[in-house]
């Protein structure tokens, strides 16, 4: 009896993935239809949009919000597969494809919130198919394990943006990809310190984030890589403090004692950290900040992080960009205007500096700019 | 000669002999390096608070010491471990921000309850996990590692819904305090002091821990002897709590805020280790505690020499496994019988030559 059933089940399973996949066959034709009406009206349209969203995608957050609007004069139909919500950043993150992606703006966004599930992911970029959209953008959960999927897109002819991180696929399976790199925030953070110490000798303590994260290796290479060029530089010690503000003050407090008196730099890895090594050399009165002997550098650039660069208590705090929307909706446009894009682009990150530090690399922190941040 | 083997016979001297060694790593370390050879072992009062690698042994081995104690008595009476004390701590630290600063806000620097409500509240409910664990072993007799492992998962999880899933910062000084200094002391040490000496007081001079010693040893003949074996599992896995409830709200107000998914992060793990650091079996029984408290700060001195040396992060989890495998291995049985043997077989020698 019960063989029966399951056979029953498994049978109907299998008509219905049969159906399915007729389905999936068919779709092609009327997506490159569409995708072709498109690229004749842009043609007739606009012959300059290229240039200008090429542009758009490098530097200027203005210039790209500008450049988001759709010039094609038909509706783009874009979907994106957000990693989830576990995050401030992330969030702000979705705000700003929900903001750039309007109606308003001439577009249609299918968002679907994965919940860092793959499965549902995967299933979400399938629908996606299914549905016909014109651009798929997908910031995706795990790194490997989409050639299948996005074998059938490409399939389907529907161009594929990877967004915000990096895959594990061959890169003619998607057609795109806009995102941060952790490496340049090192570079950064290490340009503002040869700036500001402008040649002046420099004894680092860094604080690690945990060992292997992404975050930790691209920070740690990029910061190196630019203090590797100063030889007045000098790393004296790096240890791990797992991304945690216990761990900072732990790493801090013996920090503290092995090189009393011979630091002058302190970079911690996020802003954790950064609270627990402050704690720390308060503790033994050591004074930080930019009245402060100890230089304090940071990275995230969160809410609280902010408030004490605005306090002066952090020197510098670099942050990845959330704001990538703008740069995504150049690239389409340059797709859909059959225009030139970079395969991939680099949205900028932003640094933040304390009241009463100039810098080129970073911008001067202000009670406006932390009132205004989404998140 | 006979001193000394009086010494090597004590149920501590093993021990304190590991935890000596991995300071003696230290002092070599120094000499060789050129400073003053007790480098880590010089405590200064350095800006009012006492200052010094060997206080930062003792402070940061707080909450492992707190909750070796919990630990001890649980694995002696269940002959099995509570693996759910880290995110116990956890829940701690979420309930007592989350009432301290108010459902939802993560940033504060006024109670919004008084401060004795949340951090009772936070034991309270350390408590009723421990509760919780005990009623699952002692009566429903599933095993330890399964019951506790219900509240290993659940409980942080709590935790970050009760936080909202943020972390809630409560920035007052009262409640900073707790994890900061009183006077020149730090905090911790006098808590985890407290908890210590209470602990040892309740079992000396009441028979609850030769009742626990027992239950352990023997369950059904202790039983049938007239103690209620259920209920003093129980009691031990409430223990237990209370200790994880304790060594949380330590945890918490070290950061003055609720990181509900780092607090007491992997925790369970250093205080089943410093239970078994300290000489005591894990399989039930006779106990420890003196054994326990000093395997909890031998692994904290472990971790703290691993940063004096300067071993990079990727390399100390190594280190510290060899250091960790070398103490397990010295006090195992059989190393033990093979010394004791060289002894006789060197006394017997000895006699016949005279």
């Amino acid at each position: 009896m019960n063989k029966k059933l399951l056979s029953l089940v498994l049978v109907a399973a299998l008509a219905m993935s049969l159906l399915a996949g007729c389905g999936s066959k068919e779709e092609p034709k009327a997506t490159t239809a569409a995708a072709a009406d498109t690229t004749a009206a842009a043609a007739d349209n606009e012959t300059e949009a290229p240039a200008d969203t090429t542009a758009a995608a490098g530097d200027e957050t203005t210039a790209a919000a500008a450049a988001g609007g759709n010039t094609t004069g038909e509706t783009i139909k874009v979907g994106y597969a957000q990693v989830g919500h576990e995050s401030d950043w992330r969030t702000a993150n979705t705000k700003n494809y929900q903001d750039v992606f309007s109606a308003a703006n001439g577009y249609e966004l299918s968002f679907v919130d994965c919940d860092n599930d793959n499965a549902a992911q995967l299933e979400a970029v399938r629908g996606f198919i299914q549905q016909e959209l014109d651009y798929i953008v997908i910031a995706p959960i795990e790194t490997a394990g989409w050639d299948t999927v996005l074998q059938e897109a490409q399939d389907a002819g529907i161009p594929v943006i990877i967004a915000d991180r990096e895959i594990d696929a061959p890169d003619t399976l998607y057609d795109a990809w806009v995102g941060t790199n952790t490496k340049n925030e090192g570079i950064t953070a290490a340009n503002w310190l040869a700036e500001y110490l402008d040649g002046k000798e420099a004894n680092i303590l860094v604080i690690e984030g945990s060992v292997g994260a992404s975050a930790t290796l691209g920070r740690t290479e990029g910061f190196n890589e630019v203090a590797a060029e100063h030889s007045e530089w000098k790393i004296l010690d790096s240890q791990s403090g797992d991304f945690t503000q216990a761990g900072g003050q732990e790493v801090m407090e013996s920090f503290i004692k092995s090189y009393e008196g011979q630091f002058n730099v302190v970079v911690c890895q996020n802003d954790n950290e950064a609270y627990g090594a402050m704690d720390a050399m308060k503790a033994a009165n050591i004074t930080y900040g930019v009245d402060g002997d100890v230089i304090l550098i940071s990275y995230d650039a969160t809410h609280d992080g902010l408030q004490y660069t605005l306090d002066g208590a952090i020197n510098c705090n670099v942050e990845c960009n959330p704001i990538q929307a703008e740069v995504v909706a150049g690239v389409i446009q340059a797709m859909a205007t059959g225009g030139s894009f970079e395969k991939t682009t680099l949205v900028n990150d932003q640094a933040f500096v304390a009241p009463g530090i100039e810098s080129e690399y970073a911008t001067t922190m202000t009670q406006e700019i932390l009132d205004g941040r989404a998140y | 000669m006979s001193n000394l083997k009086k010494l090597t016979k004590m149920r501590l001297f093993l021990p304190i002999f590991s935890m000596i060694l991995v300071m003696a790593i230290n002092v070599v370390y120094d000499i060789a390096s050129g400073n003053a050879p007790f480098n880590f072992f010089t405590i200064s009062l350095n800006n009012g608070v006492l200052y010094g690698r060997l206080i930062d042994v003792l402070n940061r081995g707080s909450e492992v010491a707190i909750l070796a104690v919990g630990m001890t008595l649980v694995v002696s009476a269940s002959a099995g471990t509570d693996i759910s004390v880290g995110s116990v701590m956890s829940l701690t630290g979420g309930m007592c921000c989350m009432l301290l600063a108010g459902y939802g806000v993560t940033n504060v620097s006024e109670y919004a309850m008084p401060l004795w409500v949340g951090i009772g509240a936070g034991i309270l409910v350390a408590c009723a996990c421990g509760l919780f664990n005990g009623f699952l072993v002692a009566y429903m007799n599933i095993q330890p590692m399964v019951a506790t492992l219900i509240l290993w998962s659940a409980g942080r999880a709590i935790g970050l819904l009760l936080c909202n899933s943020q972390i809630v910062y409560v920035r007052v000084e009262s409640f900073q305090k707790i994890g900061a200094y009183v006077g020149a002391i730090p905090t911790p040490i006098l808590i985890a002091a407290a908890v210590v000496i209470i602990a040892a007081l309740v079992l000396r001079f009441t028979a609850l821990g030769t009742y626990i010693q027992s239950v352990g040893i023997n369950k059904k003949a202790s039983r049938i002897a007239g103690l209620s074996s259920a209920k003093i599992i129980l009691l031990c896995y409430v223990i237990c709590g209370l200790c994880a409830g304790i060594a949380g709200t330590v945890a918490t107000a070290r950061i003055y805020s609720a990181d509900t998914n780092n607090i007491g992060l992997n925790m369970e793990l250093d205080a089943i280790l410093s239970v078994a650091l300290g000489g005591n079996s894990l399989g039930g029984g006779k106990f420890n505690l003196a054994g326990s408290i000093i395997g909890a700060y031998t692994i904290q001195a472990i971790t703290t020499t691993l940063y004096a040396l300067g071993v990079s992060s990727a390399q100390a989890p190594v280190f510290k496994a060899i250091v960790v495998i070398l103490i397990v291995v010295i006090q195992a049985e059989p190393v033990k019988e093979f010394f004791k043997k060289r002894a006789a077989k060197k006394t017997v020698e000895g006699g016949v030559q005279a």
